[in-house]
């Protein structure tokens, strides 16, 4: 039997579709395995419970977890009521018209701004211009605004799944708008939003170039004391026992420790998002 | 009267909500402009747009030429795109045209899993791993080069590409691949001559995204390029790109002098590159989106 050329190239061509699906499953192994066998040698709870000592050559990155921890906060703080806000107007009250089209551009333009230049803003806001100098709270701000974006868009996901008759209902037995949005229709899109927020936290927690120039100190003896204070991060601990250090080979080892306990924290909270929104799902099905 | 009030009230406050959004993209706009301008008082616009070298250190003359980091960005970008953009498309019509239903939704999530790695963590990798390797198989000295953080960019912008473009191919009608099929063509002309480019703007909207984050994106050129204010020579030279300036020279520069405010200047810069792609992919994808 002769094979037809067409039939070559169908197999050559789905050959080459299997090839890029396999290098981009390659490239994610080579990312996991790299960090995760590199890394999990080092981690211990004194590495996770401890702070750096010997010119950071030795001991663990406590401080570093802690900073990350305080600015997700106001991170959350900051992103969460004025994402939720924003997404309750364009899903409940917008109407069609020019300024909602206007926001939503906004919104997609502010997802598009590169984090670098949200630094830059929170250099110019909120370390100048508030005068929150260089601290948690100037990079907590500026990371909730970088965040922005994505928990509008989260939340407002998690509002068009709660039915129109939800609101119908409640308007119908003689309810104002506000009263039915906040008995009918939050209720159900509450876990849908969290799950939104926490997947931005998550973004947030792991993000470098916003906090290099509103907070985030090399090392600091004690961990902070107010939300005033300069902070050690995470993902900025990473990037100097990589780059900055004195002796880079000698805290290799730290560096794929801090790598590992970056990549697992920001995996965790994506999957308790998951895990909330399976979990609220469910129940919001045997409540009918 | 008191109720509707309150309901105005509580609308009001909502829209406060809405508008804010826009205010914060003024706002960011604005606050660069005005830290941007105080530069152009000492340089001219002429000399930030065409001076070939960026040399604020400089003993008698110092020079803030934009184009030496604009090339070097435009090299990593398009180099990130030349590996990106065939990956991505070709994983895109993998998930949406080749795998199983059941295949798809284990995978999706797995594609997603790359966009969740924090760029400091691909930057690491840069340097420990893609690094060195470059440096074995090229002769050069470190590795840190423009086609690492080609490399590194390509997988920073593979997610946004990949699930894009299969939203793209996944909203080409049913009857486009039917129609195909009943004239006699098989699965791969059909995905090849009908498919992708039935979804071509959507494709095409996908990578422009994929371009904006690899143009914006710090930490992985940052600590994978080398870093070099020389002009970019070659993929295997060290680069500075706009991203890396910034981040290496604002930490080290005084607050309120010439340089403090050119770097300004070059956030500003690129806002509006970033802003434009942006507008521009908006404007393809919502064009593909009507025809549908």
């Amino acid at each position: 039997m002769k094979i037809r050329p067409q039939r070559i190239k169908e197999i050559l061509g789905f050959g080459l579709l299997y090839l890029s699906m396999g290098c981009v499953l390659l490239i994610l192994g080579v990312i996991f395995y790299d960090i995760f066998t590199k890394g999990s040698g080092i981690v211990s709870v004194d590495f996770l419970s401890k702070p750096p000592v010997d010119g950071m050559t030795k001991g663990g990155i406590f401080p570093a977890i802690f900073g990350t921890f305080c600015v997700t906060i106001i991170t959350g703080l900051l992103s969460v009521p004025l994402g939720m806000g924003c997404a309750i107007y364009l899903n409940e009250y917008a109407r069609d018209n020019g300024l909602t089209r206007f926001i939503r551009l906004s919104i997609r333009n502010l997802s598009g701004v590169p984090s670098i230049v949200y630094g830059l803003f929170g250099v110019a806001l909120f370390v100048q211009t508030c005068h929150f100098g260089t601290s948690i709270l100037a990079a907590g701000c500026t990371l909730g605004l970088m965040t922005l974006p994505l928990t509008i868009t989260a939340s407002e996901e998690a509002l068009k799944t709660v039915p129109r008759s939800y609101r119908e209902g409640a308007l119908a037995l003689g309810a104002t708008k506000w009263q039915s949005i906040r008995s009918n229709v939050l209720p159900y899109a509450v876990p849908g939003m969290l799950t939104g927020t926490i997947l931005g936290l998550s973004r947030a927690a792991g993000e470098t170039a916003p906090i290099l120039f509103t907070g985030a100190a090399f090392f600091l003896p004690d961990i902070p004391n107010s939300v005033l204070s300069q902070f050690m991060a995470l993902p900025y601990h990473l990037y100097i026992m990589s780059t900055q250090h004195y002796n880079i080979t000698l805290v290799r080892p730290i560096a794929y420790g801090t790598a590992l306990v970056l990549i697992a924290l920001v995996f965790m909270m994506n999957l308790a998002a998951v895990i909330i929104r399976y979990r609220l799902r469910k129940d919001g099905v045997s409540h009918g | 009267m008191n109720r509707k009030l309150k309901e105005k009230l509580v609308e009001k406050f909502f829209l406060l909500n809405g508008v804010l959004v826009i205010l914060i993209l003024i706002g960011i706009f604005f606050l660069l402009l005005k830290n941007a301008l105080p530069a152009f008082y000492q340089v001219s616009l002429k000399h930030f747009l065409t001076k070939p070298t960026w040399n604020p250190d400089a003993y008698d003359q110092p020079t803030y030429g934009l184009v030496p980091m604009f090339v070097s960005t435009m090299m990593v970008t398009l180099g990130s795109l030349v590996v990106a953009v065939p990956l991505g498309v070709g994983t895109a019509a993998f998930l949406s045209d080749v795998a199983s239903p059941r295949v798809r939704e284990v995978l999706k999530p797995v594609v997603e899993l790359l966009a969740g790695i924090p760029s400091v963590v691909v930057g690491f990798l840069g340097i420990v791993l893609v690094g060195p390797l470059l440096a074995r198989l090229t002769g050069t000295y470190s590795g840190l080069n423009a086609l690492n953080g080609s490399i590194l960019l390509a997988v920073m912008a593979l997610p946004t590409i990949i699930s894009l473009s299969e939203d793209a191919l996944a909203s080409v009608p049913r009857s486009y691949e039917e129609a195909s099929l009943a004239l006699g063509a098989n699965k791969w002309e059909t995905v090849v001559r009908v498919k992708i480019p039935a979804a071509a703007s959507g494709i095409l909207a996908a990578c422009m995204l994929g371009m904006g984050r690899a143009i914006g994106e710090t930490m992985t050129v940052l600590m994978a390029t080398g870093n070099a204010a020389a002009f970019p020579g070659s993929f295997l030279g060290p680069v500075k790109t706009m991203t890396a300036t910034i981040a290496i020279e604002l930490g080290e520069v005084a607050y309120y002098t010439t340089h403090f405010y050119m770097l300004f200047a070059v956030g500003l810069m690129l806002f509006v590159i970033t802003f434009l792609i942006n507008l521009v992919a908006d404007i393809i994808f919502h064009k593909h989106t009507r025809v549908q």
